[in-house]
């Protein structure tokens, strides 16, 4: 009976096939380690976003006189409500956390290396759009840092030549952020890039599924097949000796989860800013203006670029460049390996100061300029942590400009020809 | 008994900087202690809610208290508001801001933003100060708007300029100049309370979301035995 209906079905639509082509006939190289958990659980946290923002939205009030008053209504009356909000918030931080460690991966395995170059640039684009969706989402909750991390990121805009305040005016729908602004991110965040994000991630998993897995060696199993069966030696199907490792995967991850959404779901301020528990209030700037910790790597880049000719616009430009420059990677990275397990010296230690700086530029992102103090009058009495961010801001750009030059000199040890286990 | 009292008056309860960066003491509450939070809310609404509305906190929430309607319309409720209503004052927004030069704020997530070490401070730091309009400053908010509405309970504190800064913006050692009807340590106590109905206001769901947490976080401690046990058993034939 379910035989004859599977057969109607496959007769008019692939299901068979695409079970088979994506999941129990995909071939996945069998030595996946830590690493290779982020893919799936960056889907789980999608459909985790989605569901709970579902929820959001039956109760939240896209209104600026209202929208702060709603979240609390949510927080107080709706049953599980705050339930449901903590697990959004929790789930917006830990979407970068897990697409952070997924793009590491990327980074120390050579994922994004040939034939990989469109999987990783639809990768970065699905990463630009989660920061957009990260944007838009952040202002809806209608609090001090929602507004004023609006208004400066809009105002960033406004730093673009000849175009920039008509730019930043278009953008905002008002003179200032308003209840305008609101309205439309709150459009952008719940549908027009939703969509997108969609989208983008199908492409994601249909370029993955095209030219296979990259593993922790950085071989193609797809070199060395089973002559009789055509299948990679070292693969195994993803369903189900994958799908079964990842749903232990979900329950670890879901335990962290859980202890951030029950026992902290502020994360010390790091996941719900205190300012942020403040109305919005168009007449009084809060003295210190931070974005979300996930934004602080490139914000630090921002405020570290001086002014130029009376403009801020070399700093904006600087800190869409730290984004933008990662697309490169595919072509800028010249080693003979791709695995850090046979880099040399050099390759290893560039992406150890990388990392480093990554994670201090993101610090100091999260502080003012004058947590460190100033230094002395032989350095004209600069911030110190301003100094620290410059140079932070030069090695990050290093990193990917000296590219080419250092992966092709790096003594690489030789490949294996098949996965090690 | 006297020696006692006469230390804590002039026990140096802050050191202090203008602008935010005081020293906190903490107030080390127990958002579990019922008794404490029920008269925390007592103070509440006889002492704040005069001016300051708590306009997403329902009457009926302080039900999870372990109180009864009747206890809360007979001791937390003096208009004709309804069980179910939220905390709302009489005076327009228009008339705070004359009155006291900026609308006294809502208290409703006061203790999420501010936090309840500062709020602990800031309750137990006025002190007289006759150039400001209300006759009352505060170190842990210099300059503040707001008038010490607990002044009678606690007493009247000096700022004594501490010398060794050497300005008197703010810097000095209170010490309590005329005490009040409590005690220093009656009133910190009382202030505690205060504070720890603020943090329970802020987030009232806040206790039990720690008690479903543990629940779960025992649910997926279950779940991970069977899911390790099943990987373990598919990937028996990879080598």
């Amino acid at each position: 009976m379910l035989n004859a209906l599977l057969g109607w079905v496959d007769k008019r639509f692939p299901l068979t096939a695409t079970w088979k082509e994506h999941l129990s006939e995909y071939y996945a190289p069998k030595n996946f380690n830590f690493w290779y958990f982020f893919g799936s659980l960056a889907l789980l946290v999608l459909v985790i976003q989605i569901v709970s923002g579902i929820f959001l939205t039956m109760h939240y009030k896209p209104d600026a006189d209202q929208a702060f008053a709603s979240v609390e209504y949510i927080m107080r009356d709706v049953p599980w409500g705050w339930a449901i909000r903590y697990i959004h918030s929790t789930g917006a931080s830990m979407f970068f956390v897990v697409v952070y460690l997924h793009m590491f991966r990327g980074l120390i395995y050579g994922s994004y290396r040939k034939p990989r170059e469109l999987l990783w640039i639809v990768g970065m684009l699905i990463y630009l759009c989660l920061m957009a969706e990260a944007f838009f989402g952040y202002l809806l909750p209608w609090g001090q840092m929602s507004y004023w991390g609006a208004q400066v990121i809009v105002n960033l805009f406004g730093a673009v030549p000849f175009i920039g305040p008509d730019l930043a005016l278009w953008i905002r729908g008002d003179y200032v952020v308003s209840d305008a602004t609101l309205n439309r991110f709150f459009a952008f965040h719940v549908i027009a890039v939703p969509l997108v994000l969609l989208g983008l991630v199908a492409a994601h998993l249909v370029a993955l599924h095209e030219v296979g897995s990259n593993n922790p060696d950085g071989v193609e199993i797809k070199k060395k097949k089973n002559p009789a069966t055509g299948v990679p030696l070292d693969g195994i199907p993803l369903h189900p000796y994958y799908t079964v490792k990842d749903i232990f995967g979900v329950v670890i991850f879901l335990m962290v989860f859980t202890v951030i959404v029950f026992f902290v779901p502020e994360m010390g301020g790091y996941f719900l800013e205190y300012n942020n528990f403040v109305p919005a209030d168009s007449l009084a700037t809060p003295a210190h203006i931070a974005p979300v910790w996930y934004f602080t790597p490139f914000y630090s880049i921002l405020r570290a670029v001086p002014p130029m000719f009376g403009s801020q616009f070399p700093g904006v430009l600087a800190m869409g460049a730290a984004v933008v420059i990662m697309f490169l990677l595919p072509w800028i990275d010249r080693g003979t390996v791709k695995s850090i397990r046979y880099r040399g010296t050099i390759y290893k230690s560039a992406l150890a100061i990388f990392v480093v700086v990554f994670l201090l530029l993101g610090y100091l992102g999260t502080v003012p300029t004058n947590v460190w103090g100033q230094f002395g009058s032989w350095l004209g009495g600069a911030d110190r942590a301003t100094v620290v961010a410059r140079i932070g801001t030069i090695i990050y750009f290093l990193f990917f400009v000296l590219m080419p030059w250092y992966t092709r000199i790096d003594k690489t040890k030789p490949e294996p020809e098949r996965v090690t286990p | 008994m006297r020696l006692a009292l006469v230390m804590c008056l002039l026990m140096p309860m802050i050191a202090a900087a203008a602008g935010g960066n005081v020293k906190l003491d903490r107030a080390d509450i127990d958002p579990r202690d019922a008794v404490s939070i029920q008269h925390g809310a007592k103070v509440f609404v006889n002492y704040c809610l005069g001016c300051h509305s708590a306009s997403y906190m329902r009457y009926n929430r302080l039900l999870d208290l372990g109180l009864s309607e009747q206890q809360i319309s007979d001791n937390l409720m003096f208009a004709n508001e309804k069980i179910g209503d939220t905390m709302q004052i009489a005076m327009r927004v228009e008339d705070g801001k004359s009155w006291f030069g900026v609308a006294p704020p809502d208290l409703s997530v006061i203790a999420r933003s501010r936090g309840a070490d500062w709020l602990y401070t800031y309750f137990r730091s006025f002190y007289r100060d006759d150039e400001r309009a209300m006759g009352w400053n505060n170190v842990a908010f210099p300059n503040a708007a707001m008038p010490h509405v607990l002044w009678k309970l606690q007493g009247i504190q000096r700022l004594q300029a501490d010398h060794s800064e050497g300005d008197s913006a703010g810097h000095g050692t209170l010490v309590l100049e005329s005490p009040g009807t409590m005690s220093v340590e009656d009133y910190d106590s009382l202030v505690r309370d205060l504070v720890n109905y603020l943090v329970y206001m802020g987030e009232p769901a806040g206790v039990k979301r720690v008690q479903i947490g543990i629940i779960v976080l025992l649910f997926l401690g279950v779940m991970a035995i069977p899911a390790w046990l099943l990987k373990r058993e598919f990937w028996k034939d990879v080598h």
